[in-house]
């Protein structure tokens, strides 16, 4: 079998041991996914696994033989950037940028979930079948990707013009 | 360097007769066991990937659930019976972790997920007993705020982790297992072991046994029940304290309820004693306190995470007076 890497087939390592992180940035030469904490702390590897977001350095490669990984590299289609992607541009959603694959990966991930319904801890009625990307709902849901420059509300805006429905009143979107 | 091999099973015979091997650990989602290999705090020889067993979540004959052991936390957390049945399951989930590890990290996989405490990961510089046996540990009367005060012992005093394992403990769980042996069951409560003089060894599967789902019985008076952490910042850290609780009325009186706690505790923590005290009790904060209070009697608290104690006490009250409220419609 192979791995799926933004759509090209390739070989999974020989070594069991090698992260998925580690085999996207030295044996693929795909520089993009960043390695921060390296164990699961900080969600700037974050991928997406046959589009559900996950921590590329808590994964083995071989893990993933058979199945379809996008990175954030893949996301650009026909050389446009991703919605997301303009966003954070317009949005000042970094500073430094080492988090922001992680922080795009992991929201466009998150935007699959909520539009399935998937509760959060800030969920109030579990029984709800669509949930509305609030404020608090989306600081919650993003918790596991952390910007050690502080460009949370750049973050928080990017992804709310992205993904949020349009509040019927004057919100959060600049 | 330790070479490892790396084999996926998609059948459970194929799976305990490659876990019996010297040197195996069954992968899950990795979430835990890769990292500890990173540490080099679990050198295994052989990885046995169980992620591609047969896993669901199906409707039990007693109607209650069996949930695979391959199936993802988010599964769990996202699942209509879940939310619908045992709230505080789907709660307790999404309370753990970060998303990205809870799409990742599989149903065994957390039951096996190993303590955090800081010198259990501190390979190099800290004595551990539940790493190195007999070795000592540097947790009593080192930096002991995140630790347990119940079940503890002189050998550890490390708290187990999960979330998801105190609302399991509180619902009465049953964990099946497998082996080349054949298949048996314990309950949650009985899976993980007191630390005692062996810390070292966390809990009764024998060697190469596989958890393969875990069986939640039915519990009508469960659709009434939640699941608070109480941790340093509101989301992605663990519990100092959490609480799962259900509550059933009669009238005013508790006719039945069920505790138990998370962050406080060696193993996921089924809070009996406390339950023996508030059935047939009025549902009061009063009752609520006292029964809090007589299960942290056990408590023995080190010299940093005294805070615990009453942080328990009041969370379990609170949580109790919650439940009873939406129960009699004193508010939302």
């Amino acid at each position: 079998m192979t791995i799926s890497i933004n759509g090209s087939a390739e070989e999974p390592p020989d070594d069991p041991r090698v992260s998925l992180l580690d085999y996207l940035r030295e044996h693929l030469g795909l520089p993009g996914t960043k390695k921060g904490c390296d164990q699961g702390a900080c969600g700037a590897c974050t991928v997406l696994a046959d589009g559900e977001r996950i921590l590329s350095c808590l994964a083995l490669a071989v893990q993933y033989d058979g199945r379809s990984i996008t990175t954030i590299e893949g996301l650009a289609t026909n050389g446009s950037l991703h919605p997301l992607q303009r966003a954070f541009i317009e949005d000042d959603g970094f500073q430094c940028g080492y988090c922001t694959p992680g922080q795009i990966c992991s929201a466009v991930g998150m935007a699959d979930e909520v539009q399935r319904g998937v509760p959060s801890h800030v969920t109030a009625d579990l029984s709800a079948e669509t949930i509305e990307l609030s404020h608090d709902e989306l600081r919650e849901r993003m918790s596991g990707n952390l910007c050690r420059c502080g460009a949370h509300n750049g973050i928080v805006a990017a992804i709310t013009q992205t993904y949020a429905r349009p509040a019927p009143t004057e919100g959060a979107a600049r | 360097m330790i070479p490892v091999t790396y084999a996926r099973v998609t059948d459970t015979a194929d799976a305990v007769s490659r876990g019996a091997a010297v040197g195996a650990r069954y992968l899950g989602g990795g979430t835990n066991l890769v990292d500890l290999m990173r540490e080099t705090i679990e050198q295994p020889t052989a990885l046995v990937d169980v992620t591609g067993l047969p896993g669901s979540i199906d409707d039990t004959p007693d109607g209650g659930l069996l949930i695979g052991a391959a199936v993802r936390n988010t599964a769990v957390a996202e699942h209509p019976a879940v939310r619908a049945r045992y709230p505080m399951l789907s709660r307790a989930i999404v309370a753990g972790a970060s998303a990205q590890i809870r799409n990742m990290a599989t149903v065994g996989g957390n039951l096996l997920q190993r303590t955090r405490c800081p010198y259990f990961y501190d390979h190099d510089g800290s004595r551990c007993n539940r790493r190195e046996p007999g070795q000592g540990c540097d947790a009593v009367g080192g930096f002991d705020r995140s630790h347990a005060i119940l079940g503890t012992s002189p050998s550890c005093v490390a708290t187990h982790p999960s979330d998801m394992c105190v609302a399991l403990a509180a619902l009465g769980a049953i964990v099946h297992l497998a082996s080349a042996d054949g298949e048996r069951t314990v309950p949650l409560t009985g899976l993980h072991r007191l630390p005692e003089d062996h810390p070292e060894i966390e809990t009764v599967l024998r060697p190469g046994e596989l958890i393969t789902a875990v069986e939640v019985p039915p519990l009508a008076f469960a659709a009434h029940s939640t699941y608070r952490k109480v941790r340093d910042r509101a989301s992605y850290a663990f519990a100092l304290v959490s609480v799962a609780a259900a509550l059933d009325l009669d009238g005013d009186t508790v006719r039945d309820v069920r505790i138990a706690l998370g962050g406080v505790a060696t193993k996921p923590w089924r809070a009996e004693r406390a339950e023996d005290v508030l059935r047939g009790q009025p549902a009061t904060p009063g009752s609520f306190r006292a029964a809090a209070e007589a299960e942290l009697a056990a408590a023995r608290p080190l010299r940093g995470n005294q805070f615990k104690v009453e942080l328990a006490t009041r969370t379990i009250t609170a949580v109790l007076g919650g439940l009873r409220d939406e129960l009699t419609g004193d508010q939302a």
